[in-house]
């Protein structure tokens, strides 16, 4: 029988080293992997991590992509990264995005095709309001009726989906579009673009929100009181109470923080690099938040350069699947990896493994 | 069964024991556990194993019990040598332990949470008719078909004790058994372990309690720091050259002066407090008046409405019904950081995960109770130069044997984390202390310590309420005396004009309410 026994000592170096190791790992068994679908591994490695930086074809083109796909990441793991230090798991940020889209493209569309500075703020606040409103589900039922907010939170993104079709097909669709699914394209609209703030950088205002939000919740976090009461909550839930925090507002406002952030997120990605609402207007940047949220540590500096890390290996990926014909499905195993051997890291960092005996 | 147990005659020959322990060494990582010890136990003897929290009483009676295996020294068991290889092993070897904790399932009966605990298989109906024989024998009356988490704690000790006698153990060791117990409870212990020690059962039975350790023990081991420091019979020492002998210096007796009471600072009017936990004990109709520069002492055992108390006062949850008044306003619906404004603070038991975070440094366990009164934060932000300032202060002022203000709490012993609990909380002035257990677990001199705290707070006109289980300790410090039994309390009564046995029929005679 195996048994895991805690450790007494824990190292703050090692704790500081294990992200890297498990990319390490990640490389080498995730070359396995592509030496199996038949790809040369060493290339393949390469052109996730090297090309997209290095390559003087590819260059030009991947490091602005590496900050657009970087944006929603960090701002919606930094969001996930409050929740999840105090024991609140949002896995919902998918659906809190697409709603984000929906509330502020509603807006947008709405005011189409008059000109104002006011509509992108508008907009802005309209993508929060929509993330926070389908995180709000979640919390009041985990609040009032002590639902899983694990299950209700992930079960909406699917609701969330059919909603995002529903105004595609029909309630957002193009008018002009010839009766192809799909919105009018916001992008194009001036008062409701969200254009590069330097040209061709790929810094548009959700990556200059990203490192600003960084920054501020980096502070709220360690240095306000809010940070302190949210990590004391995850450690000691009974001295949290003591304290004076209320368990039931604390999941509420978690909960509103992440999905604000990722209805943020989802409102820059919208009206920015998507530019319109589409069926497949989602692909994924939610989910892989948990991801870049853990690696990251639960910091927002840590997930600043998480972040960064996968929208690499994101576009790092895409590269492989037009220069090798690789799957996609197997840069979504390479990134799901990545997380398996972190967590699995962490527990032989914090836990020794004995065998037991009877 | 009787069968399996020497007659009683040979007890007064202790030529051969029934276990010896010799040499025994165990080190943790850094610490030496156990030294060198020995002790040794004849059949149909009550022999006591005196020492402190971390005297490695535990870590010997694992090994005896085969949880541990040492790092050298041998043991013998009827003259052959004993190695038990898991406490399986040593229960077939007629070894038998009762936990301070138990190891019960709440929602299971009785009969069934026996049966579990079994390594032999039984047929229902004659396990349970042997349950009732045994338990009517020793005067540990059970019935099979209870459910566990209906039973007071003393009866839930019985089902342990029970489960041990099952298997005819030899020796039967039993830790801390009276610290769960009340008084009536204890007489009824004591008399089930002399009965069994009549009949022959070896009995290595764990205290720091001196008093009962005189009444129920011939010899005793001492421990200290892992040694053995001496063994004794009991009867060639008083109770404070015992203590002495445990702790290895004098332990200054706490000083209280007379004193006048102030006005009514703590009421509580009719209140009702639910239970957390499902077989939890909600408070019921409690009534209570504290007034300024009174020691309440609130007796009884864990698990009677005691946490739940706990939280009504530090308001940590609301009451269901009822109201609470501090110097005349109803405070009722502030939560624990309105009413510490007020200048109510409270210590809770568990003083790691409740009092304190254990993975925190101690500079940021001070901004759980003291943010705002002592304007640990500005705007919001965390003054970490004020939040070292006061950590450092409690150090010093309570004596906290720590390295630094940046250690994490649970890398502090037992006593010196209370003393910082208790020491936050005394720094904040307050007007009203409640305090769950002070001194559980905590060593002899950072109690003595910590009870004269108390007493020098009450004496600068602060009203406390101490809830604990420890008599002894009630006695000492408080000046009226109320126990709490099944979520209802009995009137207040000075404590100078009450005697144990007072104290006994109020921690029964609270139950007859129900």
């Amino acid at each position: 029988m195996i048994k895991l026994v805690p450790r007494t000592k824990k190292s703050p170096i090692i704790s500081a080293i294990i992200p890297i190791l498990a990319v390490g790992l990640t490389m080498i068994f995730g070359g396995i992997l592509f030496w199996i679908l038949g790809k040369d591994p060493f290339e393949t490695i390469r052109m996730i991590f090297w090309d997209p930086l290095m390559n003087e074809t590819f260059a030009d083109y991947a490091r602005p992509q590496i900050l657009v796909k970087a944006a929603p990441l960090i701002l919606i793991a930094i969001g996930l990264s409050f929740g999840f230090r105090a024991n609140i798991w949002n896995i919902g940020a998918e659906g809190q995005f697409i709603m984000g889209a929906i509330f502020s493209g509603a807006l947008g569309l709405a005011f189409y095709p008059q000109e104002s500075v006011l509509l992108f703020p508008l907009m802005i606040f309209f993508g929060v309001i929509g993330g926070v409103f389908w995180a709000s589900i979640p919390a009041l039922l985990r609040t009032y009726f002590n639902t899983n907010e694990i299950l209700v939170s992930l079960m909406l993104v699917y609701v969330a989906e059919q909603v995002l079709a529903a105004a595609s097909i029909g309630f957002l669709r193009n008018p002009e579009g010839a009766g192809f699914p799909g919105s009018r394209n916001l992008s194009q609209y001036p008062s409701a673009a969200n254009l590069e703030i330097i040209s061709g950088s790929g810094i548009h205002w959700g990556v200059a929100t990203a490192f600003v939000s960084v920054i501020f919740f980096y502070i709220l976090l360690y240095k306000h009181k809010f940070g302190f009461q949210v990590s004391l909550s995850g450690m000691s839930p009974k001295a949290a109470r003591l304290s004076g925090v209320n368990p039931r507002l604390l999941v509420i406002l978690c909960l509103a923080l992440s999905g604000g952030l990722a209805g943020l997120a989802g409102m820059f990605e919208l009206t920015g690099p998507a530019g319109q609402i589409t069926i497949d207007f989602n692909v994924g940047y939610g989910f892989t938040a948990i991801i870049v949220a853990f690696l990251g540590r639960l910091n927002p500096i840590g997930i600043l350069f998480s972040g960064m890390l996968m929208a690499l290996t994101y576009v790092g990926g895409e590269l492989t699947q037009f220069m090798l014909n690789l799957p996609a499905a197997a840069i979504q195993v390479f990134q799901g990896m990545l997380l398996f051997f972190l967590l699995s890291m962490d527990l032989l960092v914090n836990y020794k493994i004995k065998l037991a005996r009877f | 069964m009787s069968s399996t147990r020497p007659l009683t005659d040979s007890r007064s020959t202790p030529s051969s024991p029934l276990i010896s322990v010799n040499g025994i060494t165990k080190s943790f990582s850094n610490t030496l556990a156990n030294s060198n010890i020995k002790l040794s136990l004849n059949s149909g003897e009550i022999h006591a194993l005196l020492g402190e929290n971390g005297a490695g009483k535990s870590t010997l009676v694992k090994i005896i019990y085969g949880l541990i295996a040492p790092d050298s020294g041998e043991m013998k068991l009827s003259g052959q040598i004993f190695q038990p290889k898991n406490p399986r092993d040593a229960r077939k070897n007629g070894i038998g332990m009762v936990f301070q904790h138990f190891s019960l399932f709440n929602a299971l009966s009785v009969f069934e949470n026996i049966a579990i605990g079994l390594d032999e298989h039984f047929e229902a109906a004659s396990l349970k008719s042997r349950i009732i024989s045994l338990s009517k024998n020793y005067g540990l009356p059970l019935n099979p078909e209870d459910i566990v988490g209906n039973l007071s704690v003393g009866q839930q000790q019985r089902i342990e004790i029970v489960r041990c006698l099952l298997q005819n153990p030899k020796l039967l060791i039993m830790d801390e058994p009276t610290s769960v117990l009340n008084p009536l409870e204890v007489e009824q212990l004591f008399y089930t372990l002399k009965k069994l020690a009549s009949e022959g059962t070896s009995i290595l039975y764990i205290s720091h309690k001196l008093a009962e350790v005189k009444d129920l023990c011939k010899r005793a081991t001492v421990l200290r720091g892992g040694k053995v420091v001496d063994t004794c019979n009991t009867n060639d020492f008083s109770a404070p050259e015992l203590a002495e002998l445990m702790v290895g210096s004098s332990i200054k007796p706490t000083v209280r002066l007379n004193r006048k009471f102030e006005d009514i600072v703590l009421k509580l009017e009719n209140l009702y407090q639910d239970s957390e936990d499902p077989y939890g004990t909600s408070i019921k109709n409690l009534n209570l008046e504290v007034k300024g520069g009174e020691i309440l002492g609130v007796g009884g055992v864990s698990g009677n409405g005691q946490d739940e108390l706990m939280t009504a006062l530090s308001g940590e949850l609301s009451p269901r019904k009822g109201k609470i008044f501090f110097k005349g306003s109803d405070i009722s619906l502030l939560n624990a950081e309105g009413r510490r404004a007020l200048g109510i603070f409270s210590a809770p038991e568990e003083r790691l995960g409740h009092a304190a975070c254990p993975g925190m440094k101690l500079s940021e366990n001070v901004l759980i109770t003291c943010s705002k009164t002592a304007k640990l934060t500005k705007y919001g932000i965390i003054q970490k130069n004020f939040s070292e300032e006061l950590t450092r202060e409690i150090i010093n002022k309570f004596d906290v044997k720590t390295d630094s203000t940046s250690s994490v709490a649970s890398s502090l012993s037992g006593g010196n984390l209370q003393k910082f609990v208790i020491g936050r909380e005394l720094l904040q002035n307050p007007k009203l202390l409640i305090i769950n257990q002070p001194t559980w677990g905590v060593d002899a001199s950072a109690a003595a310590f910590i009870r004269q705290a108390i007493i020098d707070l009450a004496e600068s006109g602060t009203a406390v309420v101490i809830i604990s289980q420890d008599l002894d300790e009630l006695i000492e410090v408080s000046d009226s005396f109320t126990a709490l039994v099944g979520g209802r309390i009995s009137d207040p009564k000075p404590m100078s004009s009450l005697k144990i046995r007072d104290i006994g029929q109020m921690m029964s005679g609270a139950m007859s309410y129900d």
